[in-house]
C-alpha cells in the first residue's frame, strides 16, 4: 500500500501546480523508497529508463525546419489557402484531417503527422483562418480553444486509428502478455476488434467537431450559419 | 547501415547547437540555464549509453534541479514580423509548404523503403530514421531556395523550443516514472484494489470495473502500455475471460483503447496533452485535455458497452 505514496504525490504536485519535473522527481523517490529500494538503487532506475526512452524526445530536430518555414510565411500561406477555399468550414476541415489521421495511422503511419510535424505549422492556423472567416469578431480565448481542438483532432485520430495496424507496440503488447497466460492469438483479431471503436471514435469527435463549427459562428460576428 | 543512434547523435548535435547560441543570447536572462539544460541534452543523446545508469541517473538531477529552480525562459520577442511573413508568404506560397510536406513524405516512403530493402536502415527504427532524413531533406531544399541567413532555422527553431521549455523532456521524464513505478510493484497494489472493489458475480459489474480501472490507471500512469498487464491481471484474465468465458481478443482489444480514453484526460500524458499546449501557445496549459473531455468520457462508455456486448453476447 505505501508504494502508493507517489501517485498522490503526482496528484497533488500537478493540483498545486509545482514544476512537474520536480513532481516526478519527488514521486519516484518516494514511490522507490517505500518499497525499499536506496536512494542509489532509485537514480539508477531512473537514469536507465530515461536513457532507453530518448527516442520520446528526437521530434525536436524538426523544430529548425518548422521555424525557417513559419519564418517565411508558412502560417500566414496555410490562412490564406483555406480563406480563399469556399467550402472549407472549421468543422468540415478538423472532421477531414480527423479522418485522414485515423486513416494514415490504421496504415501505420503514426509519426507522419503529429503535433510539431503539421498540426502547428499547418492545421492550429488553417483551423483558425477557418473560424476567422466564419466569425469576424473571434476572441482570443476562441481562438485558443480553436487551436485546442487542432490538437486534440490529432491525438483522437492517432490514438483510434494505430490500434487497427498490425505491428504497432500496443497489439505486440496484448499478444505477448495473452500468451503469457496461454492464449494463441494472432494480431489480425486485436486489429479488427479496434475497428467499432474507430468508428465510434470518429461519430462521436465529428459530432462534437460539428457543434464546435456551429458555436464560433454564434455571437455578434459570426456567420451564424 | 543507418541506425537510431545515428539519429540520437543529429538530435544531440542539434541541442548542443541550442545551448551554444542559448548561450550567447544577451537578451535572455536565463541564457545560462538554458544552455546548461540543453547542453545536458545534448550530451544525453550523444554520450547516454556511455555514461552508466548512475551517470544518467545524475545527468536527470541536474536537469530536474535548472528546470526546478526556474532557471529556464525565453528571450522576448525574436519573431518575424506578421507583416514580413505575410509578404513573403505571397511570395514563396506553395513552395513552403511543399518543403513542410517533405517531412511526412519522406517517413512514408522511408518507412516502406528501409524495410523493404534490407541493409540500409534499421527496419525497426525505419520511421524515425525517414523522419530524421526527411527533416534534413526539408532543411536542405528549404536552405537552397530561400537563402536565408545561414543562423536563422537553428536561432528560429531554438526560439520555438525555448517557448515550450522543460516540458521539452517531461514526456521522457513521465516514461522513466513508469519504470519506477514497476519495480516498485505500483501496478500490482492498485490491480488487487480495483479487484476486490467489484461486487461478485455481476457480468456488467466486472465489466465496468474494467473498463473504468483501464481509464483510470492509464490517467495515473499517463500511458495504457503500464496498466494494461496490471488490469488484465486484475479483473480481465480472473474474471471476464476465465470465469464468465468473454473472448480474450475482444476484452483485450477494446480494454487497451478504453486505456486511451484515459490518455484523452490525463496530464501525465504529456507528449499528446502538455507538449501540443506548450507549442501551440495556449494560456492554459490544461486546453487540450478540456478540448478532448467531451469526446473521451462518451468514447470510455461506448467501449465498455462494446466488450459487455462483443465479448460476451455475440
Amino acid at each position: 500500500m505505501l508504494v502508493l505514496i507517489g501517485i498522490l504525490i503526482i496528484i497533488a504536485g500537478f493540483l498545486l501546480r509545482f514544476n512537474p519535473l520536480l513532481v516526478i522527481m519527488a514521486s519516484a523517490l518516494a514511490t522507490g523508497l517505500a518499497a525499499g529500494l536506496d536512494v542509489a538503487a532509485i537514480v539508477a532506475a531512473f537514469g536507465k529508463a530515461f536513457n532507453d526512452t530518448r527516442y520520446v524526445s528526437i521530434i525536436w530536430i524538426v523544430l529548425p525546419v518548422i521555424g525557417l518555414l513559419e519564418a517565411y510565411g508558412l502560417q500566414q500561406h496555410a490562412r490564406s489557402l483555406i480563406a480563399r477555399m469556399k467550402g472549407a468550414t472549421l468543422g468540415r476541415l478538423l472532421t477531414g484531417y480527423l479522418l485522414l489521421r485515423q486513416a494514415m495511422s490504421a496504415a501505420g503511419l503514426t509519426s507522419v503527422a503529429g503535433h510539431a510535424q503539421t498540426v502547428r505549422p499547418l492545421v492550429a492556423p488553417m483551423a483558425e483562418a477557418a473560424a476567422e472567416a466564419q466569425n469576424r469578431r473571434l476572441t482570443d480565448d476562441q481562438r485558443e480553444e480553436v487551436k485546442a481542438y487542432a490538437a486534440a483532432t490529432d491525438n483522437v485520430g492517432l490514438f483510434f486509428g494505430e490500434d487497427i495496424f498490425l505491428a504497432i507496440g500496443s497489439i505486440l503488447l496484448m499478444k505477448g502478455v495473452l500468451e503469457g497466460y496461454g492464449y494463441q492469438i494472432e494480431p489480425l483479431n486485436f486489429s479488427l476488434w479496434a475497428i467499432p471503436t474507430a468508428i465510434a471514435a470518429f461519430l462521436i469527435h465529428g459530432l462534437r467537431l460539428r457543434r464546435f463549427d456551429k458555436r464560433m459562428r454564434a455571437g455578434p460576428g459570426g456567420d451564424g450559419q | 547501415m543507418i541506425t537510431l543512434d545515428h539519429v540520437y547523435q543529429l538530435a544531440g548535435i542539434t541541442f548542443a547547437l541550442f545551448a551554444l547560441l542559448g548561450l550567447y543570447d544577451r537578451s535572455n536572462p536565463k541564457r545560462f540555464g538554458n544552455a546548461a539544460f540543453w547542453g545536458l541534452l545534448a550530451v544525453s543523446m550523444i554520450l547516454g549509453d556511455y555514461l552508466g545508469d548512475f551517470g544518467n541517473g545524475l545527468l536527470v538531477l541536474a536537469l530536474v534541479a535548472i528546470a526546478g529552480a526556474g532557471q529556464i525562459g525565453r528571450a522576448p520577442g525574436g519573431e518575424i514580423p506578421v507583416e514580413v511573413q505575410v509578404e513573403r508568404a505571397a511570395k514563396y506560397g506553395n513552395f513552403l509548404l511543399l518543403v513542410a510536406l517533405i517531412i511526412p513524405v519522406v517517413a512514408l516512403v522511408g518507412t516502406f523503403l528501409f524495410k523493404e530493402v534490407p541493409g540500409l536502415a534499421d527496419p525497426k527504427q525505419a520511421t524515425l530514421i525517414s523522419l530524421a532524413l526527411g527533416v534534413l531533406i526539408a532543411l536542405a531544399v528549404g536552405m537552397a531556395r530561400l537563402k536565408p541567413p545561414g543562423l536563422l532555422p537553428l536561432q528560429q527553431g531554438r526560439r520555438l523550443l525555448d517557448s515550450v521549455g522543460w516540458a521539452a523532456i517531461l514526456p521522457q521524464m513521465l516514461a522513466s516514472l513508469g519504470a519506477v513505478f514497476a519495480l516498485a510493484g505500483v501496478g500490482d497494489v492498485v490491480g488487487g484494489l480495483i479487484g476486490t472493489a467489484i461486487p461478485q458475480g455481476s457480468l456488467f459489474g466486472a465489466v465496468l470495473a474494467f473498463g473504468l480501472g483501464m481509464a483510470l490507471f492509464t490517467m495515473v500512469m499517463g500511458n495504457a502500455f503500464a496498466a494494461f498487464p496490471v488490469m488484465l491481471a486484475a479483473v480481465g484474465m480472473p474474471l471476464l475471460i476465465k470465469q464468465h468465458g468473454g473472448d480474450p481478443a475482444v476484452v483485450a482489444a477494446i480494454g487497451m483503447l478504453a486505456g486511451f480514453c484515459g490518455t484523452l484526460m490525463t496530464p501525465m500524458a504529456a507528449n499528446f496533452n502538455l507538449v501540443p499546449a506548450a507549442l501551440l501557445e495556449l494560456k492554459n496549459p490544461y486546453g487540450v485535455i478540456k478540448a478532448q473531455i467531451g469526446t473521451a468520457v462518451p468514447l470510455l462508455a461506448v467501449n465498455i458497452l462494446f466488450i459487455y456486448f462483443f465479448a460476451f453476447k455475440l
